[in-house]
């Protein structure tokens, strides 16, 4: 294939990605993302993890480890499945508390201090150096492999040319997308648009040469299968240390690595993305690494030997002659490279930027004017940035020699980031953790790093001398870089990988046991950790002497005008004041503290505000202020509970009662119509009855006749009247009681002699045990023969048996006596129980026999006021009553 | 007055949640270990890889894929309601 349409096709590709870029940048600013911010768009952001490392490396990596270069994904896979851990959480503060990248958590997180931020930078930057030479180095490699087959007399490529034309166009792609301008959530749509693209462009690329090989090639998937197990690769030998290693090693990784944080947490648009990536991401993963045995082995197969198995995958379809599926290789491994290469160096570039440059310019100059752009600075800054990482890259490239194997500067590269891991979980599910012990920690796992892992792999007597590697650091054989503490024997990458970060997590430990942290640090733990449950806000600012306008000045510096003047408008309305200046409380400076630290980061952001504020820090009452506060708050939702309960109690009350008056007043209604009915059907008879008679000319019997009836119905008119008077004495409870010991016999003798003048006709059979009726009672006699009375005259009124029989039985239990009264008519249906005992109860009309219908009523309040009751007993086989009296009755107190 | 409590079917949802976040806490413990299993059999006096393994670790990530898939939908249904972390 010619290579001039390669450097054609490469740049069409990269313009399409600008096309790409750019649009979505235009849509993003007009607020139309749409799909583009959808969980695919994430999901395929993630995939930068997959860099040239892997689309080349993996099948190098096969082909000389077997299936060791799986682990790199286990890892990511294993982090991923179990997001519900910690990179939910991860997410969240990120998003909470406007996180700009993996320094900026660190320095936030141990009390916003910015010598964590600086050290996080230049271990990301140290690490990531090599990788991004690992980068060039792979397109450099791709470009040479195109050459080496040109036949038509192209002039190879110069592959240090190549190198410095690659890593200047992406510098320039970098600048012009990532540093266009300062948002206040730091995030990038256009680029990770294009590079949501590019992952689809690796993917595709890498399952065709997949398919090519399996389906082409070979003869499907059986022979592939044969194939692996047919090849003498005595080498592909899982090494139980190694393997273990380097999962956890990839998992660290996945979570610390610059650009992973920059796309999973800073470019996150929504959390749920993260679920969807869950399994999303794994997946891609699978499907990247899916055909990589299969190219490995036909490729040691069908290509001769001492070629390069980091090219197999690009050597493999030239040799075919498919010059097209070679081209698509190619833009694959581009893509891989590129995308790399662009988010790493944003994210270094923000770090940079934002913890050592502004800090510097702030030192240099504290007190620069409305005029001094702050933006301009940090943009610059990070341009900057971008190009002194890709110089670093490409000089680490030219002094390496782009010799090594990939795979090894790779995981050099993880070991390295990987040391900000301790304290990163520490500082998010550890409250203890502190200042002191993250920076022990970071500096102890950089140190062991960058003297076990790192200065070695440039080889012996490049950075350490080789007395250094066979005896040791000043001669001290337990200080050798591959045999510390004299652990020889140990796989290189292992022994590095176990003793950073045991050591750096015994420092961090150690240091936060033994140190005391400050307020600051404890409030931002507190936040961080139990940052689901919210309780804890982040710091609070007291409320300071700062001028308003010094802070709209500084705010305008770093946010530009329109921003600025818009939050502080939007604020001072809030606070019900017109104009821009609104009071700068508590709550507002916490607000324009995280809208900056989305610019410049927490601790930058931080130091700006406390310097106007006249406060560098948090004291300890402000520590015990805001746990006072939250104390006060949960006390006073618990007393707004309880008065919440009672008032629902009272309202309750009020309910009943207002009920019970409703039934009052129409029981009253119901009575007084009763009383007048009732007294004036014998006053309508004596009336009649006297109007006759004083018309004279009547015969005497007649007269007689009539004035019997004027005087039974006056007779009826007086009992009720005295009923009425008796039952209002005994429901006031005014009535008098003549207590004195009496005999119950004696009380029924009476009771039964008196009522035998109702309806004398009838001749009842009396049932009475005499001898349990010898019982002494001390209560009202008169009052409760009385009852007797009325309940046996009822008895004798309405029993309807043919032979009527009426049996009293008496017991005596526990201080009480009961005294039951069964005849044997029909009773009282069920319905009516309840009711018999109410005034003018009565059942049937045809059962009225005189009286008022006050009787009972009459008889429930004797019975109440003797401490009594008196029930209805049904399943007696007739009407039953029971009465109940206490065997001594004492004077009530009232 | 109490507050007045979710019926049975709601409190039967929330606890399923709960058992579902358990679950997908568990997950990489179990992908870890079904992981490392071949280190067993892989390490004795065979020196070479089959073709087995191969399927074998394919399967496995496969499956911890479908389960992840799985759990996702009704992990962020949850999201919302924080207040009980347990």
């Amino acid at each position: 294939m010619p290579f001039n349409l390669l450097v054609f096709a490469c740049i069409l590709y990269v313009v399409f990605l600008f096309a790409v870029a750019f649009i979505v940048e235009r849509r993003a600013q007009a607020g139309r993302l749409g799909w583009l911010r959808s969980p695919l768009v994430y999901t395929l952001s993630l995939s930068i993890y997959c860099t040239a490392w892997t689309f080349y490396g993996a099948v190098g990596y096969a082909a000389r480890s077997g299936l060791e270069y799986l682990t790199i994904y286990f890892g990511p896979t294993l982090v991923f499945i179990g997001w519900w851990w910690l990179l939910r959480k991860l997410v969240r503060i990120g998003r909470q508390y406007r996180v700009t990248s993996i320094a900026d958590l660190i320095s936030s997180r141990f009390g916003k201090s910015n010598t964590l931020g600086v050290i996080v930078t230049v271990m990301a930057v140290v690490a990531a150096t090599p990788y991004i030479a690992l980068q060039l180095q792979s397109v450099v490699l791709s470009f040479g492999v195109f050459a080496s087959v040109t036949p038509d007399g192209m002039a190879p490529p110069d592959p240090e040319r190549t190198a410095i034309w690659v890593s200047v166009g992406l510098a320039l792609f970098t600048i012009l997308f990532g540093t266009r301008n300062l948002d206040a959530k730091e995030q990038h749509h256009g680029i990770v648009t294009a590079i949501a693209v590019e992952a689809v462009v690796k993917l595709v690329a890498l399952l065709a040469v997949g398919s090519f090989v399996v389906w082409g090639i070979a003869d499907g998937v059986g022979d592939i299968i044969a194939r692996i197990d047919a090849a003498d690769l005595s080498a592909w030998q899982v090494e139980p240390g190694r393997w273990t290693g380097l999962i956890f090693l990839s998992a660290a990784a996945v979570i610390t690595l610059p650009r992973m944080f920059q796309v999973m947490v800073v470019e996150n648009d929504d959390e749920g993305h993260l679920a969807r990536a869950s399994w999303a991401f794994p997946l891609y993963l699978m499907l990247m690494s899916l055909f990589i045995v299969p190219i490995a082995v036909v490729g040691l197969d069908r290509l001769p030997a001492g070629s390069n198995p980091d090219m197999f995958i690009l050597t493999l379809p030239l040799a075919e002659g498919q010059g097209a599926l070679a081209m698509l290789v190619f833009l694959g491994g581009f893509s891989s490279a590129t995308s790399m290469v662009i988010v790493e160096s944003i994210a270094l570039a923000t770090m940079i930027s934002n913890h050592v440059v502004i800090p510097l310019w702030l030192k240099l100059r504290p007190r620069a004017g409305a005029g001094d752009d702050l933006r301009a600075v940090v943009l610059n800054a990070r341009r900057l940035a971008i190009a002194a990482v890709m110089a670093l890259g490409y000089g680490y490239y030219q002094v390496s020699g782009g010799s090594a194997a990939l795979a090894a500067i790779g995981l050099i590269a993880f070991l390295g980031v990987a040391q900000v891991l301790p304290a990163l979980l520490a500082g998010l599910f550890w409250r203890g953790a502190n200042k002191n012990g993250a920076l022990l920690g970071l500096l102890t796992g950089f140190v062991v790093w960058a003297f076990t892992s790192f200065l070695p792999s440039f080889g012996p007597g490049a950075m350490l001398s080789e007395a250094v590697f066979s005896q040791g650091l000043f001669g001290l054989s337990w200080l050798r870089p591959q045999a510390l503490f004299w652990t020889d024997g140990m796989d290189p990458m292992i022994h590095a990988l176990f003793w950073s970060l045991t050591l750096n997590v015994i420092a961090l430990c150690l240091g936060s046991l033994l140190t005391f942290p400050a307020p600051l640090e404890r409030l931002q733990g507190a936040a961080f950790v139990n940052v689901f449950e919210g309780a804890v806000g982040p710091q609070r600012w007291a409320r300071g002497q700062a001028e308003p306008e010094a802070l709209l000045t500084m705010a305008q510096r770093i946010l530009g005008e329109d921003a600025a003047l818009a939050l502080f408008q939007g604020a001072a309305r809030e606070q019900g004041k017109d104009g821009f200046l609104p009071d700068p409380t508590p709550g507002f400076l916490d607000t324009l503290e995280a809208r900056l630290s989305g610019s410049v980061g927490a601790a930058t952001a931080h130091a700006m505000i406390s310097q106007l504020v006249g406060r560098a820090t948090v004291t300890v009452q402000d520590l015990m202020a805001v746990a006072s506060e939250s104390a006060q708050i949960m006390e006073y939702s618990a007393q707004l509970e309880a008065r919440e309960a009672e008032l629902t109690r009272t309202a309750g009350a009020l309910r009943e009662a207002n009920e019970k008056l409703m039934q009052l007043s129409i029981q009253k209604d119901a009575f007084l119509s009763q009383i007048s009915h009732e007294l004036r059907t014998p006053m309508t008879s004596i009336r009649a009855f006297s109007e006759i008679l004083t018309e004279g000319d009547l015969p005497p019997d007649l007269v007689m006749k009539y004035g019997r009836i004027i005087h039974d119905e006056a007779k009826r008119l007086t009992r009720l009247l005295d009923d009425l008077l008796d039952l209002s004495v005994l429901e006031n409870g005014t009535v008098q009681l003549n207590l004195g010991m009496a005999s119950l016999q004696q009380m029924l003798d009476t009771a039964l002699t008196a009522a035998r003048q109702t309806r004398p006709e009838r001749s009842f059979t009396i049932h009475r045990d005499l001898a349990a009726e010898v019982i002494h009672v001390k209560t009202d006699a008169d009052r409760l023969t009385q009852v007797f009375i009325n309940l046996i005259s009822n008895a004798r009124k309405y029993c309807t048996a043919e032979r009527p029989e009426l049996r009293i039985v008496v017991r005596q239990r526990a201080g009480r006596i009961t005294i039951d009264f069964i005849d044997n008519g029909k009773g009282i249906p069920k319905e009516s129980q309840t009711l018999i005992f109410e005034k003018f109860a009565r059942l049937t009309d045809a059962n009225r026999a005189g009286g008022a219908g006050l009787g009972l009523a009459i008889c429930r309040e004797i019975m109440t006021n003797l401490g009594g009751s008196v029930a209805y007993l049904p399943g007696q086989g007739g009407a039953a009553f029971r009465l109940t009296v206490p065997l001594r009755l004492e004077k009530l107190a009232a | 007055m109490a507050r007045a409590k979710p019926p049975l079917f709601l409190a039967r949802a929330h606890y399923r949640r709960r058992r579902l976040r358990d679950a997908a806490r568990l997950l990489p413990i179990l992908g870890l270990i079904l992981l490392l299993l071949p280190l067993l059999w892989t390490h004795g006096d065979r020196t070479s890889l089959s073709s087995g393994d191969v399927i074998y670790f394919f399967l496995v990530w496969v499956a911890l894929i479908a389960v992840a898939a799985g759990f996702a939908p009704g992990l962020s249904k949850g999201e919302g309601t924080e207040e009980e972390e347990d």
